[in-house]
């Protein structure tokens, strides 16, 4: 249970499953040809991201490595660079679920932006020391872009938990 | 131990702790995959779990494609009719005097005790999508081992030569580009003959003709086919096009870029060939069997 903003709503709890769905559909979202397009945001890590900073008790690191490891089969890129990227970018946002947590969603995105990007940069670092041929500036659009989805990314997945609002002016909190 | 507070609020271990062993897993993994392949047996199993995944994601892509397909106008339809009737009338004629030089090549060769051209038996395959790794140039063929495809065949489209399969699943297989910076494929050009090592250029854009010398004959417009001295590509295959010749006199060989003549993005299709000939025999080194060796010489010398 995180602490919350004054003004902020407090949720219900979440379901498990919906966290698998929303992670299937990123995964899914991800295993699309987006080989010709360059700066397309990884819903993945958002997803991951998103979740490690909300739950930071139900999602631990081991999560996001295998689905970095399956994201590296799936792309037929090197075995361990989703994966290492992931796992990295879920410990910042466990430790710095906290803090996030205290801003708005525009503060929350600046705070994720640099999450994704140290994630792209460690992915772009092991892909440089394997030898690999340079992606061009684009690739380092994706990050952006995904920290600019986050307040709708945000308001979309807590959707399920958000309660109908009645106003009761007896009830303390 | 009697330090510790009471289990109430058991996270397990720190986040730091977990973080380091998953970290140190990745780079085990990475330098296992990178260094000694240990890991195909598990990334077979990943990939043939994700592709019908795959395949499901892109199933609306290519149903869009299709509709798209059967509202296509009649008259583009019977265009393309005309113009396909047209280029087979032509092919037929290239084929009938194809089939007799093939004969009389047959013979030629006989005569001159040569050994024959393989005809390279292929596979046809789809492109199911380009690979999404930014950082090469790979694409994804719905074929696989199930289908006889094997590992380093040479893949061609209708233009000429695509690539080369460098990973095998049973049911999909992946395709390294020429334009990729680590793929290289021996060319010669057609106009004299000129042999050379075509690789993907750095930016993985186009390829390039590395250690010609600077005033190698070779000019923009040249064509490039594959020369077949490595076994793998069959000869006479298209390449691709010289692009532009820098003869710098600062270095010691020429900067010639090339455009490869094969397209992921203009053919859907593609041939994996197969069944090329065996390579002929290492030739035996004949110079040391003629020698003699310094024990039958010290014999010799001992014999009289």
């Amino acid at each position: 249970m995180a602490i919350y903003a004054s003004g902020q709503r407090i949720l219900l709890p979440v379901n498990p499953w919906f966290i698998a769905f929303t992670m299937a559909v990123a995964f899914l979202f991800n295993l699309l040809p987006w080989r010709d397009v360059r700066g397309v945001p990884d819903l993945l890590a958002l997803v991951i991201v998103f979740w490690a900073v909300r739950e930071p008790r139900k999602i631990g690191i081991g999560t996001p490595f295998a689905l970095g490891v399956l994201m590296d089969a799936a792309n037929g890129v090197l075995l361990g660079q989703h994966a290492l990227a992931y796992s990295v970018m879920a410990f910042m946002a466990i430790t710095l679920s906290r803090r996030i947590l205290w801003f708005g969603p525009v503060a929350q995105a600046a705070h994720v932006l640099g999450i994704f990007f140290v994630g792209q940069l460690l992915m772009f670092g092991v892909r440089a020391v394997a030898g690999a041929a340079s992606p061009g500036w684009l690739y380092f659009l994706g990050p952006l872009i995904a920290a600019a989805l986050w307040p709708l990314a945000s308001f979309l997945m807590l959707a399920p938990q958000r309660r109908p609002e009645s106003v009761d002016e007896t009830r303390p909190i | 131990m009697e330090h510790s507070p009471p289990p109430f609020f058991n996270r397990g271990p720190a986040p730091v702790v977990r973080l380091t062993f998953f970290a140190l897993a990745s780079v085990f993994l990475m330098v296992l995959d990178a260094r000694f392949r240990y890991t195909e047996p598990l990334r077979q199993v990943l990939i043939t779990v994700a592709y019908p995944l795959q395949r499901a994601v892109l199933a609306p892509v290519e149903a869009a494609g299709r509709i798209g397909d059967y509202f296509q106008s009649l008259a583009d339809l019977q265009q393309e009719n005309a113009a396909l009737r047209a280029e087979k009338l032509a092919a037929a004629q290239d084929l009938m005097t194809l089939e007799a030089l093939r004969s009389e090549n047959a013979r030629l060769r006989g005569l001159l005790d040569a050994r024959e051209r393989a005809r390279a038996d292929a596979i046809f395959a789809e492109i199911v999508y380009a690979g999404r790794d930014p950082f090469a140039r790979r694409i994804v063929i719905d074929k696989g081992f199930t289908q006889g495809v094997e590992l380093g065949r040479p893949v061609v489209d209708a233009a000429g030569v695509l690539g080369q399969v460098t990973r095998v699943t049973p049911l999909a297989s992946e395709v390294t580009l020429v334009t990729h910076k680590d793929h290289a494929i021996p060319v010669q050009v057609v106009r004299n003959g000129l042999r050379g090592v075509a690789y993907g250029a750095a930016d993985g854009t186009g390829m390039e003709l590395r250690h010609l010398a600077a005033n190698a004959e070779v000019q923009p417009g040249d064509d490039l086919v594959t020369s077949g001295i490595d076994g793998v590509y069959p000869p006479g295959l298209p390449v691709g096009k010289v692009v532009r010749v820098d003869r710098d006199a600062a270095f010691s060989f020429a900067r010639i870029v090339v455009a490869p003549v094969a397209g992921t993005d203009r053919h859907r299709q593609v041939l994996v060939l197969r069944a090329t000939e065996d390579a002929p025999p290492y030739p035996a080194a004949e110079e040391q069997a003629k020698k003699p060796s310094a024990k039958t010489r010290r014999t010799k010398r001992g014999e009289p």
